[in-house]
C-alpha cells in the first residue's frame, strides 16, 4: 500500500507536468486548428530562459520563473505571427510539418547558445524531502503539483471570466462569428501560442528543478503528452488535464509494477505505456474522453 | 496540327495519358538509362556515390510515402516503423534463413504490406490530426519492439545485416564484370538505382489510372469521393498497404547496404520526419519529385559538412565553451529551415519549381 501510494504521488507529479504540456497543445489547437509539434521546443527554450534570468542575469528564482514564461510566450507569439499565421488555410499535413520544422530550428538554436551539457538550475528544492506518514515526498514533487494546479486554475479563471478569455472560446467556437462580434482572431491566435510558450515555460522549469538541471532532453516529454491530449480529446482543456494526470499515473505505476507482474512486455515498457493506452483509448472512443466528435456534413 | 503537336498541346486522350508525353521526355528517359549504368562504372569516388545510394534506397521509401500522403492524403508520421519492419525481415529471411536476394526483397515488401494492411484501418476511424499523433505512436512502440525481440533485431545493441547480394553469378558486394572490379558503392548503384526506375514506374501506373484516381478523390474530399462510389476502405487500406510494402522494402535494402542498424539510431522519429521532408522539398503528388527530394536532402547535409570549414562561424569541435555552432546544429537548422520555407514559399516543392521551367520553355517563344 505504501509502494503504492508512493508510486501515485510520483505519477502524479509526472502527470502535472503532462498536463501542463498537454494544456499548451490544447489551446493552440482550440484556437487555431494546428497540433503544434514545437510544444517540447518552446519547453526546452523556457527551459534555458529560465536558466538564464535566474543564473545570468541575477534574477531571484521565484521571480525568474514568470519572466521567463513572458519571454517564451513572446517567442511564441512572434512565431505565430511570423510563420504560423501564413499557415491559415493549408492542409493539416502542411502546418504539422511547420512546427516539427521549427523544432529542428529552435533545438540547434538552443544547444548553440548553451551547449549540450547539463546546467544546474540553482533552484531552492534540490533534493530535499518531506515525510507524511509512513511516504516520503520530494519538495519539488510538491512544489510541482502545487504550481502546475496554481496555473492551471488561474488559466481556467481566465478563459471563464476575463474578456480576452471569453474572447478566445468565442473564436475557438465559431471564428467567423467571432468575428463578426469585433473580436480579434489575430489576437486571440498570438495570445494562445503565448500562453502556451508560457505553460511550458512552467513545466521546463519543473522538470530542471529538483537536481537533475537543465539539459536538451527535456523536450522528449513533449512527445509522452501527445497521448494525454489524445486521450483527453484534442479540443479539451480539461481532457487535457485528465488525460495528462491519467497518462502520469500509468506510467509510473507501470514502471513500478510491470517488471515484476508482466515481465514479458520488455524492459522500458512504462516509456510506450502512454501510447498503448492511447491506442486502445482510440478504439473505443476516436475523439478520446472529452473531445468534440466531429460532425461531417455532406 | 503539325505545329500543335510541336507545342505540346495534347489533343487526345490517349496522348494525356502517355507515360512520357513528347519526344523530349522520351529522349531525356533515355539519357538517364544510360547515365545510370555509365556513371557509377566511371565515377568512381565512393563518397559521393555512397551519399547517392543512400538517398536513392530512401526515395524507394519516399515514394510509398508520397503515394500515402501525396496522392490519398493519408499524414503518417510512422514511415521509420515500416522502414525497421523490412531491414528486419532482410535480416530474418535474407541472413538468418539465407534466402536468395531475390527472393528476400520480396519478403521484406510482403512484410511490410502486411504490416501496413493491419495498421491501415487505423486511417478509417481516424483523420487528419489524431492519425499524424498515432502513426507517431507506431514509431515508439515499434522501437520498443525491436529492442526487445533479440532473436531477430539483436537488441537495443543492434544488429549485423548481411543478406547475400548476389545475383546469378554478379555479387554486387564485389562486383565485376567483363574482366574489371568494381567497388561496393559501384556495384550497389547498379543494383538499387534499377529498382528505383522499376518502383518510380510502377506508382506512377498506379497513380494514373482508376486506384490513384480514386486515392486522390479520398484525398480532395473522402465523404464526396465515398458518395461517387469510392470505397474508402479499399483505397485507405491499399495506400497503407502498397506504401508500406515500399517502405519495407526500402528498409530491406537500407539494412543491406548500410550492414549494422540499432534500433533507437536507426528508425527512430527523425527518420520519419526526414522521409516527409523529403516529399515536402521534393514536391507533395509527384513521382519524381520523391526522387529529387531524397537526393537533395541526403545530399545538403554532406555537402555542408564536406565544406564545413569555408563556412563562417562554424566550428569542428563540440566541446567549445560558449557559443558554438558545430555543423550537426547547422545542418539540423538548415533542415528545419528548408522544411519551413518550402511549405511556406513553395508547397509543392522541387517539382514545382522544374514543372515551372519545362513550362516556359514547352510554350517559348510564347511564355508570359
Amino acid at each position: 500500500m505504501r509502494d503504492f501510494l508512493q508510486l501515485c504521488f510520483a505519477g502524479l507529479s509526472v502527470g502535472s507536468l503532462y498536463a501542463l504540456v498537454a494544456l499548451g497543445f490544447v489551446i493552440i489547437f482550440k484556437a487555431t486548428g494546428v497540433i503544434n509539434f514545437a510544444q517540447g521546443a518552446l519547453l526546452l527554450v523556457g527551459g534555458y530562459l529560465a536558466y538564464n534570468v535566474h543564473n545570468t542575469w541575477g534574477v531571484p528564482f521565484y521571480l525568474s520563473i514568470p519572466v521567463a514564461m513572458l519571454l517564451c510566450g513572446a517567442l511564441g507569439a512572434v512565431i505565430e505571427r511570423v510563420i504560423l499565421r501564413r499557415m491559415v488555410g493549408q492542409p493539416v499535413f502542411a502546418v504539422i510539418m511547420v512546427t516539427i520544422g521549427l523544432v529542428f530550428i529552435l533545438d540547434p538554436v538552443v544547444t548553440t547558445i548553451w551547449g549540450f551539457d547539463r546546467l544546474e538550475l540553482g533552484d531552492p528544492w534540490g533534493v530535499e524531502t518531506i515525510g507524511a506518514g509512513d511516504l516520503r515526498l520530494a519538495v519539488k514533487d510538491v512544489w510541482t503539483i502545487g504550481l502546475a494546479a496554481a496555473v492551471m486554475a488561474a488559466f481556467f479563471a481566465f478563459f471563464r471570466y476575463s474578456r480576452l478569455g471569453v474572447a478566445m472560446r468565442a473564436t475557438a467556437f465559431d471564428q467567423e462569428a467571432a468575428i463578426a462580434n469585433g473580436i480579434s482572431a489575430r489576437r486571440v491566435f498570438a495570445l494562445s501560442w503565448a500562453i502556451a510558450g508560457a505553460v511550458a515555460t512552467l513545466a521546463g522549469v519543473m522538470m530542471s528543478a529538483g537536481g537533475p538541471g537543465v539539459r536538451p532532453d527535456i523536450q522528449f516529454i513533449a512527445l509522452f503528452a501527445f497521448p494525454a491530449i489524445i486521450l483527453g480529446g484534442l479540443d479539451s482543456p480539461g481532457g487535457a488535464v485528465v488525460g495528462g494526470i491519467i497518462m502520469g499515473l500509468t506510467q509510473t505505476l507501470t514502471a513500478g509494477y510491470q517488471p515484476r507482474y508482466a515481465e514479458w512486455l520488455g524492459g522500458g515498457f512504462d516509456g510506450v505505456m502512454p501510447y498503448v493506452v492511447m491506442v486502445l483509448i482510440l478504439l473505443v472512443r476516436p475523439y478520446g474522453l472529452f473531445g468534440t466528435k466531429e460532425v461531417r456534413r455532406v | 496540327m503539325a505545329r500543335l503537336r510541336n507545342l505540346n498541346m495534347t489533343l487526345k486522350y490517349e496522348d494525356d495519358l502517355r507515360l512520357f508525353k513528347s519526344r523530349w521526355s522520351r529522349a531525356a528517359i533515355l539519357a538517364l538509362l544510360v547515365l545510370m549504368v555509365v556513371l557509377p562504372l566511371s565515377y568512381t569516388d565512393t563518397f559521393w556515390l555512397r551519399v547517392l545510394n543512400l538517398a536513392v534506397i530512401a526515395a524507394i521509401g519516399a515514394i510509398g510515402l508520397n503515394l500515402l500522403t501525396g496522392f490519398a492524403g493519408q499524414v503518417s508520421l510512422g514511415h521509420a516503423f515500416f522502414i525497421g519492419v523490412g531491414t528486419y525481415a532482410a535480416v530474418y529471411f535474407g541472413e538468418d534463413q539465407s534466402w536468395p536476394l531475390p527472393l528476400w526483397l520480396l519478403a521484406c515488401a510482403v512484410i511490410g504490406g502486411v504490416i501496413g494492411g493491419i495498421v491501415g484501418p487505423f486511417a478509417l476511424r481516424l483523420r487528419g490530426n489524431y492519425l499524424a499523433v498515432v502513426s507517431l505512436g507506431l514509431v515508439f512502440l515499434g522501437i520498443h519492439v525491436f529492442k526487445n525481440w533479440e532473436s531477430v533485431t539483436g537488441g537495443p545493441g543492434g544488429t549485423g545485416v548481411n543478406p547475400p547480394v548476389t545475383l546469378g553469378s554478379l555479387d554486387f558486394n564485389e562486383l565485376s564484370l567483363f574482366g574489371y572490379t568494381y567497388s561496393r558503392e559501384q556495384g550497389w548503384f547498379l543494383l538499387i538505382w534499377p529498382l528505383v526506375a522499376v518502383t518510380a514506374l510502377l506508382v506512377k501506373n498506379i497513380v494514373r489510372t482508376r486506384p490513384g484516381r480514386a486515392m486522390q478523390a479520398v484525398r480532395d474530399r473522402d465523404v464526396a469521393a465515398e458518395v461517387i462510389g469510392v470505397s474508402l476502405a479499399r483505397y485507405k487500406i491499399g495506400a497503407f498497404v502498397v506504401s508500406s510494402a515500399l517502405a519495407a522494402f526500402a528498409g530491406g535494402l537500407y539494412g543491406a547496404y548500410s550492414q549494422f542498424v540499432t534500433p533507437e539510431n536507426s528508425f527512430n522519429l527523425p527518420l520519419s520526419i526526414t522521409y516527409i521532408a523529403i516529399i515536402i522539398v521534393g514536391g507533395v503528388g509527384t513521382i519524381f519529385g520523391s526522387i529529387i527530394g531524397a537526393i537533395f536532402i541526403g545530399g545538403v547535409p554532406e555537402i555542408v559538412s564536406k565544406y564545413s570549414h569555408s563556412i563562417p562561424f562554424v566550428s569542428t569541435s563540440p566541446s567549445e565553451a560558449g557559443f558554438n555552432l558545430t555543423v550537426f546544429q547547422l545542418n539540423q537548422i538548415i533542415f528545419g529551415v528548408l522544411i519551413v520555407v518550402f511549405l511556406v514559399a513553395e508547397p509543392l516543392g522541387l517539382a514545382a519549381v522544374w514543372f515551372r521551367i519545362k513550362a516556359y520553355f514547352k510554350s517559348w517563344p510564347f511564355s508570359y
